[in-house]
């Protein structure tokens, strides 16, 4: 795996570099705890009002205050959107990593700094611009207490100032993020404003960087994918949301709480069409969404790592009494504790077959903002087509961070509730077998809880269990169950978001990505193409069990490179499970797995050096 | 609400919603002859017939061992959960969630409440959720033959010879603290305590606990255990004795005036408490801990309705959700409109 990487084409020194138009990483280095999350937010919502594409990367630390966080804001007139490895832009305000910070950044790069720092002295293959941030913010804040929050918004001031930023886009920013907090607002842009005007009458700018008005963001929105994930699940109708707090997943049920509250409560009496529980721990909190998808809720819970971790006998339980539940998993770097507020794709193959015994479980694969907000409908749908619990694999980067997209649809299908008697259907038929695969697909007949007639009355044991749902242990009745079941998971293929394929003409080397390494193999294909003239075709993955598109895909290509963010390439290995040995054959991988988002050059570099060597 | 079918005459046995015995009863038990689970089992039909409870309503739930099996011998025609070891509560509190019309019974071990599901025990106390929960305890594994549960008592023997050391977990003591609102002790041959009770209990809305010692025929009837037949006898103490008048029925006290503590429960019902030696109030927390401390000191085995609260609301209430089951939400009543989702994308832009 390549360690290191020089950015093409770009100037070395200072002095005559080209002009670079909205395409530029800024990163800001501050102390969490620190209220640098509104400044930082206000500058990619203000770039974001200029028509530019952005994106943001926020790397904090496990811990509520005093350590080191950067936050990455990219804009980019091409729209790519994956983290870069490396900045123009350097703001320096934790004196804690500044020097590191500055000896990291490339030639030629911008470094705004508190001046107490005394970064300087550092490098002369850096623009400096010192700051004196201290001086500035007492007279806008004589409220000391304040001063430290209020302190961060000047660097946007001056910022907008170095880079064109318009300041009316500060402003209009700023109000968005305090809405109603009128006070804080003005407090904020008095600091700005200051900033600017530091920057206007004392630096000199000496860097090539520069924003300017365009119209790429017309109509989009930004969003967090917790927070869409959230909106999803509540336009999907959820009803009972039990959990249990863990980053990166917290948001997503946090901010659910917040839109119920707001939308889900009936006109008529004003009481909740919702029930939201925060368990005492995760085993509860899928028990308790498990028992809700028995008595006919559509039901959810949302995790990460460790929880998923403990869920896994009762998502044992749900796949073999069959209960529908919808269950986030917002991917995060493991084994243990691992780095809890870093990402990863690590829970792939565990997922798939969570639990003891033959178990195997279907999983959507989001790759935006968007599929949160799309995929979460469609896993309430399929937990309850499928009767079974469906996982929706996110990650930290997708679920934490803020990324641009198109609003989202408002769905078109109706609530597909799955096979459910009434009491009158089992009256007419005479009673009925809830495991009889009467359909062929696999998927037998339920009844819920309350339905009145004796006759709808079952038992769900996780135990061996007959059609009729009678304790069993003759070996012929728990093949055919079992039998039943892999046959269901064959109906599961079909129902699920297939992939997404763009096809390059040579069909000589094909990419095959999922979740948030699209945006970076996107931008990886543009490179593989400029730099190594390789033409590779992309198969992006949208959920497990992969489609026959996928063989086919793999059919069609010479060498067939998997992109995972784990170290031991989980999805590449869950394919070799489903695939054919001509098929394994052709298997590459490219792996990322240091807790930051994937980046378009580290897919660029290993696909570059195993072509080289093939 | 409609149930099944009502016989047009119904026969001189049946109850007030016009069903037999016989509609309460579930498949052939499997445990052990004489295993107290099963004369648990048959209160719990016995009760539910009386009470003239809807079986369709009913929703059954255990976790894992023989008292987890029982659910499957009583009420066939319910519904019913046999979830995983220990975290029957969590499954349950999901059920009444998704339907807080259902009536929501669930069956435990010792070893499925006081060892591996001790947590989703306490917080199931905690929540108040409207649910009877029956331990049916032995003081010792039987499914996994004879190892010892949290809740035998110091001292007791193993049919192995094994002796424990440990103290046990008093989960009516630890039920009272936590905040369930109706707490017994009973034992499985107390035909008539142990009927009264969990008449008592199917009328009370909140969380009913009721720890009945059930002793286990097979692996710990013997000498030297405190959980068997001779010694539950021996040393059972009630601490009032318990009758119960469904809401359907007058009262008709036939005891002196001043010698009852008459409890009337969310339904209507009454429940009855005849003083015997000492004067006891089932409403003081306080005090029901130290009746329990201070059996447990003598080496008795008190038994009895220790504690109710009818005022405290259950965590259904605490939830303010409409009253229709929440599972069965028309997709009008849980999906928003469209111009809610257009306007929270305005707000996005």
């Amino acid at each position: 795996m390549a360690t290191t990487h020089v950015e093409p084409k770009e100037a070395a020194s200072p002095a005559g570099q080209a002009r670079s138009v909205n395409d530029l990483s800024i990163q800001v280095a501050t102390v969490n705890g620190s209220g640098s999350q509104t400044a930082n937010l206000v500058l990619l919502r203000a770039i974001f009002q200029m028509g530019i594409p952005v994106s943001a990367k926020n790397l904090f630390p496990s811990n509520i205050a005093g350590l080191p966080t950067w936050f990455t804001i990219r804009a980019s007139k091409h729209g790519y959107v994956a983290r870069r490895k490396d900045s123009e832009y350097l703001v320096a305000m934790n004196p804690e990593t500044a020097e590191e910070d500055v000896l990291g950044l490339k030639p030629g790069a911008a470094c705004v700094y508190d001046e107490r720092l005394n970064l300087k002295r550092l490098r002369d293959d850096v623009i400096f611009y010192p700051v004196p941030f201290d001086q500035l913010v007492t007279p806008v804040c004589p409220d000391a207490r304040l001063r430290k929050l209020v302190r961060n918004m000047i660097y946007d001031g001056v910022l907008a100032k170095l880079l064109g930023i318009d300041m009316e886009e500060i402003h209009t920013a700023l109000q968005k993020q305090f809405r109603k907090k009128a006070k804080a607002a003005e407090l904020n842009w008095n600091a700005a404003r200051v900033g600017y005007e530091f920057a206007e009458r004392n630096l000199v700018k000496a860097d090539p960087y520069f924003l300017e008005r365009m119209n790429a963001t017309q109509g989009k929105i930004l969003i967090e994918g917790n927070a869409a994930a959230a909106l999803g699940s509540m336009f999907a109708g959820v009803t009972v949301v039990t959990w249990y707090p863990i980053t990166p997943s917290s948001s997503l049920c946090e901010t659910l709480i917040d839109y119920m509250k707001r939308y889900r409560l009936d006109k008529e009496t004003g009481k909740a069409t919702f029930a939201i529980v925060q368990a005492e721990d995760e085993l509860a909190a899928l028990g308790m969404a498990l028992g809700a998808g028995w008595a006919g809720a559509r039901s959810m819970t949302s995790t990460s790592g460790p929880g998923i971790s403990l869920m896994a006998e009762f998502v044992g339980f749900g796949y073999y009494v069959e209960v529908p539940a919808v269950i986030f998993d917002v991917q995060r770097v493991g084994p243990s504790t691992g780095l809890p507020t870093r990402t990863a794709q690590g829970d792939i193959l565990s997922t798939a077959f969570l639990s003891h015994g033959d178990t195997k479980h279907p999983m959507l694969l989001p790759c935006s903002v968007s599929e949160c907000f799309t995929m979460a409908i469609e896993a309430f749908d399929l937990a309850e087509e499928l009767q079974t619990p469906i996982f929706v694999m996110c990650d930290l980067d997708l679920g934490m961070n803020t990324w641009m997209s198109d609003p989202f649809p408002y769905p078109t299908k109706p609530m597909a509730r799955g096979k459910v008697l009434s009491a009158e259907e089992v009256r007419r038929m005479g009673g009925f077998e809830r495991y009889k695969d009467v359909d062929g697909d696999g998927v037998g007949y339920r009844t819920l809880p309350g339905t009145p007639d004796r006759l709808c009355g079952w038992f769900a044991r996780g135990s061996g269990h007959n059609e009729k749902a009678i304790y069993s242990e003759r070996p012929e009745v728990y093949v055919n169950n079992v039998d039943r079941l892999a046959h269901k998971f064959e109906t599961a293929r079909l129902k699920v978001p297939g992939p997404v394929i763009t096809e390059s003409e040579r069909h000589e080397v094909g990419i095959i990505a999922y979740g948030t390494s699209h945006w970076a193999v996107e931008e990886s294909l543009d490179q593989l193409r400029r730099e190594h003239d390789i033409d590779a075709s992309h198969c992006r993955l949208r959920a497990f069990p992969f489609h026959r598109q996928v063989h086919d895909f793999l059919q069609r290509h010479q060498r067939v490179y998997v992109v995972d963010q784990n170290r031991d390439a989980q999805m590449l290995g869950l394919l070799r499970l489903e695939c054919d040995a001509d098929e394994i054959r052709k298997l590459r991988s490219v792996r990322h797995y240091d807790g930051l988002p994937i980046d378009a050059r580290t897919i660029t570099d290993q696909i570059a050096t195993q072509e080289a060597a093939n | 609400m409609v149930t099944t079918a009502v016989p047009s005459a119904p026969a001189a046995k049946a109850n007030r919603i016009g069903l037999e015995i016989v509609q309460y009863k579930g498949n052939k038990s499997t445990l052990c002859a004489g295993c107290g689970h099963n004369a648990i089992s048959e209160r719990i039909i016995e009760a539910c017939f009386e009470m003239g409870v809807e079986p369709h309503r009913v929703a059954k739930f255990s976790g894992i061992g023989c008292s987890s099996k029982s659910p499957a011998y009583f009420l066939n025609s319910a519904y019913g959960v046999n979830a995983v070891h220990g975290r029957m509560p969590s499954v349950a509190t999901g059920a009444l969630l998704a339907n807080h019309h259902l009536i929501a019974l669930g069956v435990s071990g010792d070893g499925d409440t006081a060892s591996i599901g001790i947590g989703q025990f306490v917080h199931l106390m905690r929540r108040n959720l409207p649910l009877l929960y029956i331990i049916e305890d032995n003081g010792v594994y039987g499914l996994t033959k004879g190892q010892f549960s949290a809740t035998a008592d110091v001292g007791s023997k193993l049919k192995t010879g094994v002796v424990n050391d440990l103290p046990p977990i008093d989960t009516c003591a630890l039920a009272i603290q936590l905040g369930a609102t109706y707490v017994a002790r009973s034992f499985s041959g107390d035909k008539k305590q142990l009927l009264a009770l969990l008449k008592g209990a199917l009328a009370h809305h909140g969380t009913s606990m009721l720890d009945v010692i059930s002793p286990c025929v097979t692996f710990n009837d013997h000498e030297g255990s405190t959980k068997s037949y001779s010694y539950v006898k021996d040393h059972d103490e009630p601490i009032a004795e318990v009758s119960f008048v469904p809401f359907f029925e007058d009262i008709s006290v036939e005891y002196d005036p001043g010698t009852t503590t008459d409890i009337t429960l969310h339904d209507g019902s009454h429940v009855l408490l005849r003083k015997l030696a000492t004067g006891y109030d089932p409403t003081n927390k306080g005090e029901a801990l130290r009746a329990l401390t201070e059996a447990h000191d003598k080496g008795e085995i008190v038994t009895g309705l220790f504690y109710v609260d009818t005022e405290r609301p259950s965590f259904i209430d605490l939830l303010n959700v409409v009253d229709e089951p929440l599972a069965t939400l028309p997709e009008s009543k849980v999906r928003p409109p469209k111009d809610v989702l257009d306007q929270v994308m305005q707000s996005l832009m």
